[in-house]
């Protein structure tokens, strides 16, 4: 077996190297995953939204299930969405089943409970009167509705870049509505997975670098946002 | 900082519609077994079937009993696996249609080169369990109803041992995983041939006991029943069936080796079997 050290100085030449196989297996991951956060944004922080500004029974309830759902573990939203799609279960008929489509779906549902959570708290850290304030203005629902979002945008990006970080390391849910299948839905965490289990540590460790390499740039961001958070309340 | 969020919602953009897969060449869906693909027989054989073909080849690497089951439940198109009894049960119950035999290879049970319980001497795979059980000496059980597993488990019922206690590992992974493992407990367990090859330069363990006929492990390839699943892509599993019994499929079975020894031995033609050092 090779030591750590040689299999890290491999890693970084597999990644040098433009290795095809690595890069498109990271490739894969970001795809994915930016598509997933893409599509659960904008209803997800609808959502926080109108849980910040309206008031209708079952809100506080609303706002406790979502608070849980941020820590609903990925092998049961994967179980879940594979008994869903298998062709013999009742959405069978749609072909999902090991697709991307069906990881993009799975890492909806595992970021949507973060944004609306984290949307929430951002929203409702703002100050409350400028949405009337807009309002009396002249400002249309719409209208002031933007203005409130770009008023709190260092902290709706920050639940952005939260939910992101959930779903871009994620295992459980690509790897069983996935399928880890090379060049379509193996993605860095199934491949690591994978790696490891065939003693190809290299490669393993390479895609771990990119891990966290990442990890750490949007941890940087994350601190620059909070920076800018930090005044505006 | 309005710049690097535009930026960043650019990159997003850009990246998200960078995924959408290329259609048109038509794809088959294959369950195997992780023996298959952690030996690296599936790199040698499915690319030559492509470019035959045309038809892209998805391999879902499972155990047999999964593998089986994605069958029954229309996910795959076709299931190459190797536990005869279930693919029988497979077919019988019209799950599966067209059950080929396609290669076999042997079981081994590798354990720690000094062989604590001294497995080297049992007359029959059977008696090699008893004397790992009687020794209680670790054994790493895959525990996850693969072909191997299934086999392993004929193999404790025929020895009249109830596999069970600290020394018996159910590790619930697949072969290579399983290897690594037992590497690591200083542990036995039982193995396909073609994976241990495959493993052995990275692997503390020996074969301490092989050769029995109990341990023969044929591979079995079978279509998903089209009549239970209309939408399946029933053509290419059967033109999979045909090019992999066929002297083409047949011939890189022999032809693979690794460090000069074949990992797998063809059944559809036998002929071939013989004549693999060419």
């Amino acid at each position: 077996m090779e030591s750590l050290s040689d299999a890290s100085r491999r890693a970084f030449e597999l990644l040098l190297s433009g290795n095809a196989e690595l890069w498109g297996i990271i490739g894969i991951s970001f795809s994915v995953s930016l598509r997933a956060i893409a599509i659960a944004t904008p209803p997800a922080l609808l959502l926080a939204f109108v849980l910040v500004y309206t008031r209708f029974p079952g809100r506080r309830l609303m706002l406790s299930v979502f608070n849980t759902l941020m820590a609903v573990p990925a092998v049961v939203v994967g179980l879940s969405l594979y008994l869903l799609l298998s062709r013999s279960g009742p959405l069978g008929d749609l072909r999902l089943l090991f697709t991307q489509t069906a990881m993009v779906i799975g890492q909806i549902v595992l970021s949507f409970p973060i944004l609306v959570a984290m949307g929430h708290s951002a929203m409702a850290a703002a100050d409350q009167r400028l949405w009337e304030t807009a309002l009396t203005l002249g400002a249309g629902r719409t209208r002031a509705m933007l203005t409130l979002l770009h008023e709190v945008r260092y902290g709706l990006l920050i639940a952005i870049l939260a939910g992101f970080g959930r779903i871009i390391a994620e295992i459980g849910t690509s790897m069983m509505v996935g399928g880890n299948i090379l060049h379509h839905t193996r993605n860095i965490p199934t491949a690591i997975a994978l790696e490891t289990s065939k003693g190809a540590f290299a490669q393993g460790i390479a895609l771990g670098m990119v891990l966290l390499l990442l990890a750490f740039a949007l941890n940087m961001l994350l601190s620059v946002f909070q920076q800018h958070e930090a005044p505006a309340t | 900082m309005r710049r690097l969020a535009h930026a960043l919602l650019l990159f997003l953009l850009v990246l998200g519609y960078n995924g959408s897969q290329a259609a048109g060449n038509p794809v088959l869906r294959m369950a195997t077994t992780t023996s298959t693909e952690n030996s690296g027989l599936l790199k040698a054989l499915l690319p030559a079937f492509t470019q035959r073909t045309g038809i892209e080849v998805q391999v879902l690497a499972v155990g047999t009993g999964q593998a089986l089951r994605l069958g029954q439940n229309g996910d795959v198109d076709v299931v190459l696996v190797h536990a005869p009894p279930a693919e029988k049960k497979f077919v019988a119950a019209g799950y599966g249609i067209n059950r080929r035999a396609v290669m076999y290879n042997d079981f081994v049970i590798v354990g720690p080169a000094d062989d604590p319980a001294g497995i080297a001497k049992a007359k029959d795979a059977a008696d090699a369990l008893a004397r790992i059980a009687a020794g209680r000496q670790t054994f790493v059980s895959r525990g996850d109803d693969s072909g191997t597993h299934k086999k392993e488990r004929r193999l404790w019922k025929k020895a009249g041992v109830q596999p069970g206690g600290d020394w018996y590992r159910e590790a619930g992974q697949g072969m290579g995983k399983v290897i690594q493992i037992a590497g690591e407990l200083h542990a036995y367990t039982l193995s396909d041939r073609g994976t241990w090859i495959a493993y052995r330069d990275k692997s503390p363990l020996h074969i301490d006991f092989q050769g029995d006929a109990a341990l023969y492990n044929p591979y079995g390839v079978i279509a998903v029943n089209p009549e239970r699943f209309p939408d399946i892509n029933y053509f290419a599993a059967m033109e999979f069936i045909a090019w992999l019994t066929a002297p083409e499929g047949q011939r890189l079975i022999t032809d693979y080796q690794i460090a000069g020894q074949t990992l797998f031995t063809p059944m559809a033609i036998k002929t071939l079997a013989s004549s693999g050092h060419h």
